[in-house]
């Protein structure tokens, strides 16, 4: 089992608060993310599950378990570090041993010297070497045993760590931006891995990033948290097709979404750039923010569509996709559209008819709340 | 223009050069006196290593040794002599304890307080560690009058106690050690946390092993430093020479009625000084990066 729900959670240091009455249900065997931009609380937030910080206020509850007051290493979870926070002195299969050792053995098994007559020691290490053996085979590290973390490369270090995390067979994993320190196309390879690896494990995963790449490919949910508060829970579809406000819509896709300044007029139906969206909407207000992914901003030559003209000022060609930079004519404001290569390359300066997919625009209050 | 970058780069060296020498000198007259004869010490005569002529050496007879064993080569009887004179394996003995207690101390009491200044949110950490810096302004000098009160009236004087205890709580040390500690990521101690350990654990399972590189540092500062010092022996050891440490030992060389005789008295210091001079040897490599780290002296 591992469930894990916080009630309330609320930190401050000083005077800063850093998460604001968060509170979270994480399912047994979930795969959940807590992504956000740094400074977001959400490192702070894996602290509290882990036991490393005590939030002011609050509970939280593992396997229907008030913790609050229970330290870090009796919470039966493990964790994956940044820097991965391997001993840099002992070999990795002592790396791997140390929890098991501090866990199974008594005080008295530990001393050193001294331990060794005790009998019930040889039997408890003999079930350590099977654990860290078997778990070094999971993550083909079995060669890499004798070693210290000095001599590995990154790759090897990461697998090491979640070793070290693995071996006692935790509640949850919790993962604090595992990847991060890792080369871009190792850090994709990882991804794959960890995913596979939560398939084969069950266990619950809470993983921390601050990229929404990492969020969106590897998550059972997402919960996105901007400035201390929760904004959303949900599957990463759900979170990138359907945000719950504006915050974040543009937190969550890359490029980040365009928005443009809508006027809705009496009928409930939205005008922006000149065009009318078919759909209609209840709001009082006047104004509103009408948002559009750029995959679904389309380049077209077609004189049935409703369009609006702007200026391409800077190409990325990223082979599969070419975005294109383009300043809107009518007004000041820089927005992106995603082109196919298959298309024809447009120049810098070209101006372009640009369409909006109107299913797909999403309309938000001034203020950034979703309006549906 | 090769020959003028040649003479811009001489005096450079000249200058280091010289310096080195005034460094040098002494510690070369110490190994010459120490070989030679009286009589080539005082004519300065005989290089380096003297005549080494076989002959019978005044001052030992008078010592009540017979003219037979007091004859021999200068080298040797300089040497023999001094050993004869003075206790000196259990100086370097008396030495080796009172340096090594100091240190493991120091190292007993700095890891733990260092670990807390670094690595533990209290309220007054703060304060605490401007008192350790402010503890580093304190001269030595200043307040041996008090601790020597202080020890008299415990009963401690003449005692291996009084050479160590004054010396078990090095602010230099925790200061050091502090600063490493800071330097060390959070993660790491929050991973053996994870695993289960306790702070004490942490202190000496963890850092202890991290640490390992700045404690030789300061291992050098403090064994110099304790091996070295005149100063306060001279203080708390009044009477009893059995427990004279090294810089103590050659003291007794001084005064008496052969005090004008400088060969044992150099190889009294040639012994004393070997040591230091080996463990240097040893661990220059750590000794530069000691120093190049802390950025002190």
């Amino acid at each position: 089992m591992g469930t894990i729900s916080l009630k309330n959670i609320n930190k401050s240091f000083g005077s800063t608060e850093v998460l604001k009455q968060l509170s979270l249900d994480i399912q047994d065997g979930e795969f959940l993310t807590l992504v956000g931009p740094s400074g977001c609380g959400k490192s702070t937030l894996l602290k509290i599950i882990a036991g490393l910080e005590q939030q002011n206020s609050g509970d939280v509850i593992i396997d229907d378990k008030n913790v609050n007051s229970t330290r870090a290493s009796k919470r039966d979870l493990a964790m994956v570090f940044q820097s991965y926070a391997l001993y840099p002195h002992l070999t990795v299969r002592k790396n791997l041993e140390t929890p098991l050792k501090l866990r199974d053995y008594s005080f008295v098994e530990r001393l050193p010297l001294i331990g060794n007559f005790v009998p019930s020691r040889k039997e408890k290490k003999k079930s350590i070497d099977d654990l860290v053996f078997k778990t070094s085979e999971t993550l083909k590290i079995t060669e890499l045993l004798d070693r210290k973390p000095g001599q590995l490369s990154g790759g090897q270090r990461q697998r090491a760590a979640l070793g070290r995390a693995m071996v006692r067979e935790p509640v949850a994993f919790l993962m604090d931006e595992p990847l991060s320190n890792l080369d871009a196309a190792l850090r994709v390879h990882m991804r794959s891995e960890l995913s596979e690896l939560h398939n084969s494990l069950k266990t619950t995963f809470i993983y921390v990033t601050h990229d929404q790449a990492e969020a969106l490919t590897m998550s059972t949910r997402m919960a996105v948290m901007i400035d201390g508060e929760l904004l959303q829970l949900d599957t990463p579809s759900e979170v990138y097709n359907n945000p719950s406000s504006l915050k974040v819509a543009e937190f969550v896709g890359s490029p980040k979404i365009n928005t443009f300044a809508a006027q809705i007029i009496s009928d409930g139906s939205v005008e922006f750039m000149g065009i009318k969206l078919e759909r209609k909407f209840k709001t009082n207000s006047q104004k509103a923010l009408v948002a559009v992914r750029p995959e679904h901003l389309e380049i077209t030559k077609d004189p049935n569509k409703p369009v609006f003209e702007a200026t391409v000022s800077y190409r990325e060609n990223l082979g599969s996709d070419i975005f294109y930079h383009v300043q809107v004519d009518q007004s000041d404001s820089k927005i992106i559209v995603r082109g196919s290569p298959q298309a024809g390359l447009i120049s810098n300066g070209e101006t372009v008819k640009i369409s909006p997919s109107h299913s797909e625009a999403m309309l938000f209050e001034t203020s950034g709340e979703r309006v549906r | 223009m090769l020959a003028r970058h040649y003479i811009g780069e001489s005096w450079k060296h000249g200058l280091l050069i010289i310096g080195a020498l005034i460094v040098l000198i002494p510690f070369y007259m110490m190994v010459s006196m120490s070989l030679k004869s009286q009589q080539e010490i005082q004519s300065i005569s005989g290089g380096l290593v003297g005549a080494q002529e076989i002959q019978t050496f005044p001052v030992c007879t008078k010592h009540g040794y017979t003219e037979e064993v007091c004859t021999m080569r200068p080298y040797k009887y300089n040497f023999w002599f001094a050993f004869k004179k003075a206790p000196i394996p259990r100086y370097l003995m008396n030495g080796l304890i009172v340096t090594v207690s100091i240190f493991l101390i120091q190292v007993l009491i700095a890891l733990p307080c260092s670990y807390a200044l670094a690595k533990l949110r209290f309220k007054g950490r703060e304060f605490v560690f401007s008192m350790v810096l402010f503890c580093l302004l304190i001269p030595v000098h200043a307040i041996a009058l008090p601790l020597y009160v202080m020890l008299a009236k415990a009963g401690l004087v003449d005692t291996y106690a009084a050479l160590i205890i004054p010396w078990t709580i090095s602010v230099f040390g925790i200061f050091l050690m502090r600063q490493f500690f800071m330097t060390v990521p959070d993660e790491l101690i929050d991973a053996a946390r994870m695993d289960g350990m306790g702070e004490y654990s942490i202190v000496w399972k963890v850092m202890l092993p991290v640490a390992i590189p700045a404690l030789l540092a300061f291992a050098i500062f403090s064994v110099v430093a304790h091996w070295n010092d005149y100063f306060w022996p001279r203080i708390v050891i009044t009477g009893n020479r059995d427990l004279f440490t090294p810089p103590l030992g050659i003291r007794e060389f001084r005064g008496g009625i052969d005090s004008d005789e400088f060969g044992p008295m150099m190889a009294s210091i040639v012994t004393v000084t070997i040591p230091l001079i080996v463990a240097f040897i040893v661990a220059q490599k750590r000794f530069v990066e000691g120093i190049t780290m802390t950025g002190m002296k």
